[in-house]
């Protein structure tokens, strides 16, 4: 029973993905003063390109082609990791945090190699920029989780969530750190303004887009779905571990369906958040970036120390 | 007003009469023209520079069995003309683009199309013609044909020789000729170390239409049809321009009427692209709230130009004599009107730019042209005007409505991406004033003057100021009232050259709002 829910709650996610994506251009539109395209926009362009046939260049490898395949699924297999309506679930216990991490490093990993493979100067800009920033990510990202970890003990996130509903509303000034830092993590690993700008037409200037120039129609489909997950992943983290409450502890329909609403209510605040931040900020040059994760990590360090000093202690 | 101009030219007579350089010259208001022999051509240029004069053009015309070669300078005040003749068995002539390297790409594309040999030329690479054409035709003399070559696809340019960087970590990065946006195609080669720009060469002239062969064999009114379409953002600068030059051939002094809505025009033209500009330049470092701002003033400005003028772009205003639209009373009101709206707007739009501190980091520092530079390569418009170079036509070289109006020239000494973009802004404001001088002193009159058959071989040189700075046209009259010869200088001849130069030492991905800041025409540069 509990496995048949984990699997139904990560393709609920993977269903929900575009949704959100598609809630993020809604208020960046409005911020921006213009008529939003559907919620369903990016449901309907998955579906066009699904229908559209994928052109490889002549001088792609297979791995050009399996790394969608691969990205995706690998995508997939993070975020059922990730406790979305309930906790206690097979799949979240049997992977920790560190795995997740893995996870996303294994799809980044196959996407650089697939920028690089069809040889355009566009592909290889593109994967050297991003490994550039994953490299500072990273650290960044496990040393905010970390204090996370350290103050439920476990590094696993079904547990660690448990343990805060379990304490209650406590201000912990650790965790304010490690919010701050995840925030900002989530921010270039999910290639957002002021990092990366999804929009942009400019391929000097791309991150991510320049890496997956070349891909199209199936191809294209699966690696864009792949990142409308990450982006649902990093909001679900951060709603889920900071605020947990709201989430299923038990699998009754009732207390399911709340925790739907309210992870849906969660993310779509984050959302507006994002939104207004990327309405009000310039990409930033892209030099500035280490300089961004290198905050990300400190304000992480900062609330690992706060949490040694403030609050083991006791 | 003469005494000022007479200065440089009397400066510049001493000197070419100390160095014994025989020619003929006229002076006409601030335009002298000099005949020297083709000998002399490698020596003037090396005394105008020393005068610095600036580099304005250089064009090339067939007659009979002579080929007229002519490069234009201009001082502060005046431009200078100069001609030489060739005799068409022996096209040689000495290559001023070592005195003057801006002249480089114009000899390139003089010998593409004539056969013309610079001698000692610091490129002989080819610049227009790709692979276009067989070795010994060339386009622009007068025994190949108007309609052009049988078609036949044009090969592929494969064997161009880019400059090469060669060392450790240096790698190349080909952008285009077709782009991801939806602009013109030209082909851009960096060779960067990791994201730093050691060099940027640009290969152009994917746009060329033949606008010089097309213009031949044309009566005035089809001309100023065929300059309004050298760019379609400058399409009343342009028309302007060859509208000049053809009134200074048969000798036409247009209404006051005329002029004044021909100028009312020109700055409407102005207003539009830098408001699309500055929302297009701060799109290009992610920050998109700005361009759909100015993407709506824009819009709203070109539809009233539509519903008063009857042209969202102001396309074919412009006739020979005079112009085809006039402005009633009402009109007038709306149009002032207008202006306030704009005004208003502007004065909330623009702090929300001046205030955001993440734009203010990407635009500062950006992209800088050192004034030096501006000033060897002679940029002109906004792009100089950024780099300290307080030049103006309508100020400077004044011509009809500008020489009754009063003109402020916005400058900025800090060259960089965020200069250009504060001198289009106050450029936006200045214009703004001066459409409300035009609009309150709109003098009474006709509105066209009628066109009268110039003199055989008459020919006509004009300035005018486009919104990206000073544009060049000449124009040559047959015996028939048709045209023999239109060339027509872009200011985007500077902005690419500018470009090259102010990408250095920057960032590959801050390119576009460097190329954005500068937004050069590749239509324009291509003619």
């Amino acid at each position: 029973m509990n496995v048949l829910f984990a699997i139904i709650q990560t393709l609920l996610f993977i269903a929900l993905a575009p949704l959100l994506a598609g809630w993020v251009k809604w208020c960046k539109c409005h911020l921006q003063n213009r008529r939003a395209p559907s919620l369903l926009q990016p449901y309907r362009d998955l579906i066009k390109l699904t229908h559209k046939q994928p052109v490889v260049s002549k001088d792609a490898s297979w791995l050009f082609i399996i790394a969608p395949y691969i990205i995706f699924s690998t995508t997939a297999l993070a975020v059922s990791v990730v406790p979305l309506l309930a906790v206690d679930l097979p799949t979240a216990s049997s992977a920790d945090v560190i795995v997740l991490v893995g996870f996303l490093a294994f799809a980044r990993f196959f996407l650089v190699l697939a920028g690089l493979d069809v040889g355009t100067a566009f592909g290889g800009m593109g994967s050297s920029r991003e490994m550039t920033i994953s490299a500072m990510a990273e650290p960044a990202m496990l040393m905010a989780v970390f204090t996370l970890t350290m103050t439920a003990s476990t590094t696993n996130l079904s547990f660690a969530i448990d343990h805060v509903l379990q304490e209650g509303l406590v201000l912990r000034p650790s965790f304010i750190f490690s919010l701050s830092a995840l925030m900002l993590v989530a921010v270039a690993e999910t290639g957002r303004i002021p990092v990366d700008n999804p929009a942009t037409h400019l391929e000097l200037t791309m991150i991510h887009e320049a890496m997956i120039l070349e891909y199209s129609g199936r191809h294209l489909a699966l690696i864009e779905w792949a990142s409308q997950l990450k982006l649902m992943l990093y909001g679900v983290l951060i709603a889920n571990i900071f605020f947990p409450w709201g989430i299923a502890e038990t699998l009754s329909l009732s207390v399911l369906g709340y925790g739907l609403l309210a992870i849906m209510g969660k993310l779509a605040l984050l959302v507006v958040v994002l939104a207004i931040s990327e309405t009000l900020l310039a990409k930033m040059r892209l030099f500035r970036v280490q300089e961004f994760l290198s905050f990300a990590y400190l304000l992480g360090l900062l609330g690992m120390l706060s949490h040694i000093i403030l609050e083991a202690a006791r | 007003m003469s005494e000022v101009h007479s200065n440089w030219q009397l400066a510049l007579q001493l000197a070419l009469e100390a160095e014994v350089i025989p020619h003929n010259s006229t002076v006409v208001n601030n335009l002298a023209r000099w005949t020297i022999s083709a000998d002399d051509w490698l020596r003037f240029a090396t005394i105008a520079q020393q005068h610095h004069l600036r580099w304005v053009a250089g064009w090339a015309e067939q007659r009979e069995d002579t080929f007229v070669v002519n490069a234009c300078f201009a001082s502060q005040t005046g431009y200078l003309w100069l001609q030489t003749e060739l005799h068409i068995e022996k096209p040689q002539l000495p290559s001023q683009a070592t005195i003057y390297p801006v002249a480089s790409r114009s000899e390139r594309h003089t010998q593409d199309m004539f056969g013309i040999h610079f001698v000692d030329r610091p490129d002989s690479r080819k610049w227009t013609r790709h692979c276009a054409w067989k070795k010994h035709d060339y386009p622009l003399r007068k025994d190949f044909p108007l309609q052009g070559m049988p078609e036949v696809i044009t090969p592929a340019n494969m064997d161009y020789q880019f400059v090469k960087a060669r060392g450790a970590g240096v790698y190349e990065v080909p952008v285009g000729p077709i782009h991801a946006g939806i602009i013109e195609p030209g082909h851009f080669r960096f060779q960067a170390v990791g994201e730093t720009i050691l060099n940027l060469e640009e290969r152009l002239a994917y746009v060329h239409k033949g606008i010089e062969k097309l213009a031949e064999g044309r009566t005035p009114e089809k001309l100023v049809r065929l300059a309004g379409r050298i760019s379609g953002d400058s399409t009343v600068a342009h028309s302007w321009a060859a509208c000049r030059a053809m009134e200074q051939a048969a000798g036409i002094t247009i209404p006051e009427r005329a002029a004044f809505i021909r100028g009312i025009l020109c700055e409407r033209e102005r207003i539009a692209n830098h408001l699309g500009d500055i929302g297009a330049i701060c799109n290009d470092v992610g920050f998109a709230f700005a361009q759909m701002q100015f993407s709506r003033l824009r819009e709203q400005w070109q539809r009233n130009s539509a519903s008063v003028f009857g042209h969202r772009l102001l396309m074919d205003r412009l006739i020979p004599g005079g112009v085809k639209v006039d402005l009633s009373v009402a009109d007038c009101t709306l149009l002032t009107q207008e202006l306030k709206v704009l005004r208003k707007e502007l004065d909330e739009t623009i702090p929300a730019l001046d205030l955001n501190s993440s734009l203010e980091d990407r635009l500062f520092t950006t992209g800088y042209l050192s004034p030096s530079t501006a000033a060897t390569y002679g940029v002109v418009g906004y792009v100089a005007r950024a780099s300290g170079q307080d030049f103006d036509v309508r100020r400077d070289v004044s011509y009809a409505p500008y020489n009754q109006l009063n003109i402020k020239v916005a400058v900025e000494e800090q060259g960089d991406v965020a200069s250009r973009v504060w001198v289009r802004i106050k450029e936006v404001f200045a214009s703004i004033k001066l459409l409300s001088q035009m609009l309150t002193q709109l003098p009474e009159g006709e509105l066209v003057t009628a066109w009268q058959k110039p003199k055989e071989y008459s020919e006509g040189l004009a300035m005018v100021e486009g919104w990206r700075g000073e544009i060049m046209t000449y124009v040559r009259f047959s015996s028939d009232d048709k045209i023999s010869r239109f060339y027509a200088r872009d200011p985007s001849h500077f902005g690419f050259l500018a470009l090259e130069k102010i990408v250095l030492n920057n960032i590959v991905p801050d390119f576009p709002v460097c190329n954005k800041s500068v937004n050069p025409s590749y239509s324009g540069n291509d003619l």
